[in-house]
C-alpha cells in the first residue's frame, strides 16, 4: 500500500516539475510581450519568473520510444500530432508532409548491426520522428537560422523566416523533414485553430510539441498512445521517469555514429 | 559604351530575339511554379534536389574557374592573355548571376530572399557560399567594366581594378572550398561524401571553365573576327585537357569506392570525358578545327552531367535504396525555367561581349 502512495507522490512531484519546467515558456512569452511596453504590461512581473529564466541547456527535452509496447498497426500517435499540428495528408507519395510517422525498422536504423536482432523484431514497425539532436546538422546549414536550437533542447522552424532552400533536407541524416511542394491548406482534414497551417514553400516537422508544453501538456503523440510506450522527459534531470528508464533498461539511438546526439531513445 | 550592344546585324537581332523568346517562356514556367509551389517540378520527398541544384553546383565552378586566367595574366604575367581576361571575367559574371538566379529558382519563398541578408546563420556554409559567390560577381563585372572602360580611352586601366582582381581570386578559392565542403558534409548525399571531392570540384571546374571560355572565343572569333590569340587557347586547351584528365582520374577512382558505377549517366560521363581529352590532349587530332570545337563542347557537357547525376543520385532526405533514383525527372516547367535563365545569363554575356569586341575594333581603326 505505501509503495503505491509512493509511487503516486514521486508522479505528482514529477507532475509539478514538468509543469514548472514547461511552464517557463509561458513566462517568457508573457515577459518578452509585456517587455515591449512596460506602462501596458499585462501584470507585474513577479520576480520568481525572472529568476528562472529559460537557461540554455539547462533543460534537454528527450524521448523513450519502448518499440516493444507499440502495438501493430495502431496509428493513433500520428493521427494525433498530424491533427494537432495541422499537417496535410497527401496522399501523393512524393508531396507527403510527415512529423512523426512508422516505417519498417531497417529505414528507422539502416546503419545498425543486425546480427543477432531476430526476424520477428526486424519485421516490426517503428515509429521515428524528429530527434531534435544536440548537435543539429539541420541548424547548422540553415542560413537564415530558420531551424534552430531553442533553449530546452527543441529543435523548432521558423515558419516566417524558412527561404524554402531545401538545404536542411538532405542535412539530416534521418530525413525528419518535409517541404511543403504545395499549399497544405487544402489537404488538411480537420484543421484546427489553436496551431497555424503553413505556407507552401517552407520546410516542416516535429517540434517536440513546444506549443502544448508551455500549456503544461505532453506531447500529443505521449499523450495519446494507449500502450504508454512513449516517454516524455528531461534528460538533464537524474530523477526523470526518461532518466530513471534510460539507466535502467539497454537502449539505442538513430546513427548514433554520426555524432548527431539525438534526444530520442529506443528500447528494442 | 553599352549603346553598343544595341547595334548589330540581322544575326546578332535574332540571336537577342530567341535568347527573349527562352527567357520568356522561361518567365512563364516560373509564374506556374510561383504559383503552385515547386510541386510542379520532378523533385519530391525522395529527390529535394534536381536540376536547379545542379545548374547552380556547375555554374558556380565555372564562375570561379575563370579566375585562372586573371591569375595567369596578372600574378604570373602570361601576356597572351590579355585579350582573354575581358572576356574570362564577364564569363565569370554571368555564370555567377545565373548560380544566384538556380537558387532563387530553387527557393520555396524566393520573396523572402532577402533573409539571408536579414537574419544570416554565420555558421551556415550556405549563407557563405552565397556571399561569396555575390561578391564574386561584383568584383568580376566591377573589374571587367572598368578594364573596357580605360580601353576605350586608350588609358591603363585605374590602379584599383588590380586590387579588385586580387581580391577576387582568393575569393575563388574560398568558394571551390566552401561549396566541397558543403556537400561533402551533407550526409545524404554519401556519393560526395569523398576525400577527394574538393580537389576532383576544382579539376572539373576548370576543366568545364576552360572550355567553355575557348568555345566562346571561338563563337566571338567565328561570328564578329575578333581574335584573342591563338597562342592563349593554345594554353588554355592544356589546362582544360589536364584539369579534364585529374577529373577523369579521380571520377575513375570513385567508380571503385562509391555506387558511382551502377548509374548509366556516369559512365556517359565518363566516356565522352575521356574521349574529348584524348583529342585534346593529341596534337593530330585537334588540328582539325571541328574536331576541336566538339572536344571542348563534349568536355563541357560531361562534366555538366557528372555534376548533375552525381547530385542528384545523393540528393534525397530519406534513406533511398539506389534502386529509386529514376524516380526524378525533371518536368517541363523545371526545364523551362532552367532554360530561361540559361538565356537570361547568355544575353547578359552576349552584351557585354558585344561592347567588348565594339570597343576593340573601334580602338584598332
Ligand atoms: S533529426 Fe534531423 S531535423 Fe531533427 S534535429 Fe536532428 S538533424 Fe535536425
Ligand atoms: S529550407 Fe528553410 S529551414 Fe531549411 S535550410 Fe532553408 S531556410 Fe533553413
Amino acid at each position: 500500500m505505501s509503495s503505491v502512495a509512493d509511487g503516486n507522490t514521486m508522479m505528482n512531484e514529477q507532475r509539478r516539475e514538468f509543469i514548472k519546467k514547461t511552464a517557463l515558456g509561458v513566462f517568457a512569452g508573457l515577459g518578452a510581450s509585456s517587455g515591449l511596453v512596460p506602462a501596458f504590461s499585462l501584470e507585474k512581473t513577479a520576480l520568481p519568473v525572472w529568476d528562472e529564466k529559460p537557461v540554455q541547456g539547462k533543460i534537454r527535452w528527450g524521448m523513450l520510444i519502448d518499440t516493444r509496447k507499440c502495438k501493430e498497426g495502431c496509428q493513433q500517435c500520428v493521427a494525433a500530432c498530424h491533427h494537432e499540428h495541422n499537417v496535410p495528408s497527401f496522399k501523393n507519395r512524393n508531396e507527403e508532409i510527415r512529423w512523426i510517422r512508422k516505417s519498417s525498422y531497417k529505414n528507422v536504423f539502416p546503419t545498425s548491426n543486425d546480427a543477432g536482432v531476430s526476424k520477428k523484431i526486424q519485421n516490426r514497425a517503428v515509429l521515428s520522428l524528429c530527434n531534435h539532436c544536440a548537435d543539429a546538422p539541420c541548424t547548422q546549414i540553415c542560413p537564415t537560422s530558420a531551424t534552430f536550437k531553442r533553449w530546452d533542447g527543441i529543435v523548432e522552424i521558423d515558419y516566417h523566416r524558412c527561404i524554402g532552400c531545401r538545404f536542411c533536407m538532405p542535412a539530416c541524416p534521418y530525413g525528419s523533414l518535409s517541404f511543403n511542394w504545395q499549399d497544405p491548406r487544402t489537404a488538411i482534414v480537420d484543421p484546427v485553430t489553436a496551431y497555424p497551417t503553413r505556407q507552401q514553400g517552407v520546410v516542416e516537422k516535429c517540434n517536440f510539441c513546444s506549443d502544448r508544453l508551455v500549456k503544461g501538456l505532453q506531447p500529443a503523440c505521449v499523450e495519446t498512445c494507449p500502450e504508454e510506450a512513449l516517454t516524455f522527459g528531461d534528460l538533464n534531470d537524474p530523477a526523470s521517469d526518461i532518466r530513471v528508464l534510460l539507466e535502467d533498461n539497454v537502449t539505442m539511438q538513430r546513427k548514433p555514429e554520426l555524432g548527431t546526439k539525438p534526444s530520442i531513445f529506443y528500447i528494442i | 559604351m553599352i549603346e553598343n550592344a544595341l547595334k548589330g546585324n540581322r544575326a546578332y537581332w535574332i540571336w537577342i530575339a530567341s535568347l527573349f523568346a527562352l527567357i520568356a517562356t522561361g518567365l512563364s514556367a516560373y509564374y506556374q511554379q510561383r504559383w503552385f509551389g515547386l510541386g510542379v517540378t520532378g523533385m519530391g520527398v525522395d529527390a529535394s534536389w534536381g536540376i536547379y541544384t545542379a545548374q547552380f553546383t556547375f555554374l558556380i565552378g565555372v564562375a570561379a574557374s575563370s579566375v585562372l586566367v586573371v591569375f595567369l595574366y596578372y600574378l604570373l604575367h602570361q601576356h597572351e592573355f590579355a585579350k582573354t581576361v575581358i572576356i574570362a571575367l564577364f564569363m565569370a559574371a554571368s555564370a555567377a548571376l545565373m548560380s544566384i538566379l538556380f537558387v532563387v529558382a530553387d527557393m520555396g519563398k524566393p520573396d523572402r530572399f532577402l533573409n539571408l541578408i536579414f537574419y544570416p546563420n554565420p555558421r551556415s556554409l550556405v549563407f557563405w557560399d552565397l556571399l561569396l559567390l555575390s561578391g564574386y560577381l561584383a568584383t568580376s563585372i566591377i573589374s571587367g567594366w572598368a578594364m573596357l572602360g580605360a580601353e576605350k580611352k586608350g588609358v591603363p586601366p585605374p590602379v584599383w581594378v588590380k586590387s579588385v582582381l586580387y581580391i577576387s581570386i582568393p575569393l575563388a578559392l574560398f568558394i571551390y572550398t566552401v561549396t566541397a565542403v558543403l556537400y561533402a558534409g551533407l550526409p545524404d548525399l554519401n556519393l560526395w561524401l569523398t576525400i577527394m571531392l574538393a580537389i576532383r570540384f576544382i579539376a572539373s571546374a576548370c576543366a568545364a571553365g576552360c572550355s567553355l571560355l575557348i568555345v566562346v572565343t571561338l563563337i566571338l572569333k567565328r561570328t564578329t573576327g575578333f581574335d584573342a590569340g591563338k597562342k592563349a587557347s593554345e594554353k588554355l586547351v592544356t589546362f582544360a585537357a589536364y584539369a579534364g584528365l585529374a577529373n577523369i582520374f579521380l571520377l575513375g577512382l570513385a567508380f571503385f569506392t562509391t555506387s558511382y558505377s551502377n548509374v548509366p549517366w556516369m559512365w556517359f560521363s565518363f566516356i565522352t570525358g575521356v574521349v574529348s581529352i584524348i583529342i585534346l590532349l593529341v596534337p593530330a587530332l585537334r588540328k582539325s578545327q571541328q574536331l576541336f570545337v566538339a572536344a571542348c563542347t563534349t568536355l563541357v557537357l560531361s562534366i555538366w552531367i557528372d555534376k548533375s547525376a552525381g547530385l542528384m543520385i545523393g540528393g534525397g532526405p530519406v534513406p533511398v535504396p539506389l534502386g529509386s533514383i529514376a524516380e526524378y525527372v525533371p518536368t517541363s516547367i523545371e526545364i523551362f525555367v532552367a532554360l530561361g535563365i540559361w538565356s537570361f545569363g547568355t544575353l547578359l554575356l552576349t552584351a557585354l561581349l558585344k561592347v567588348v569586341v565594339a570597343v576593340k575594333v573601334e580602338n584598332e581603326c
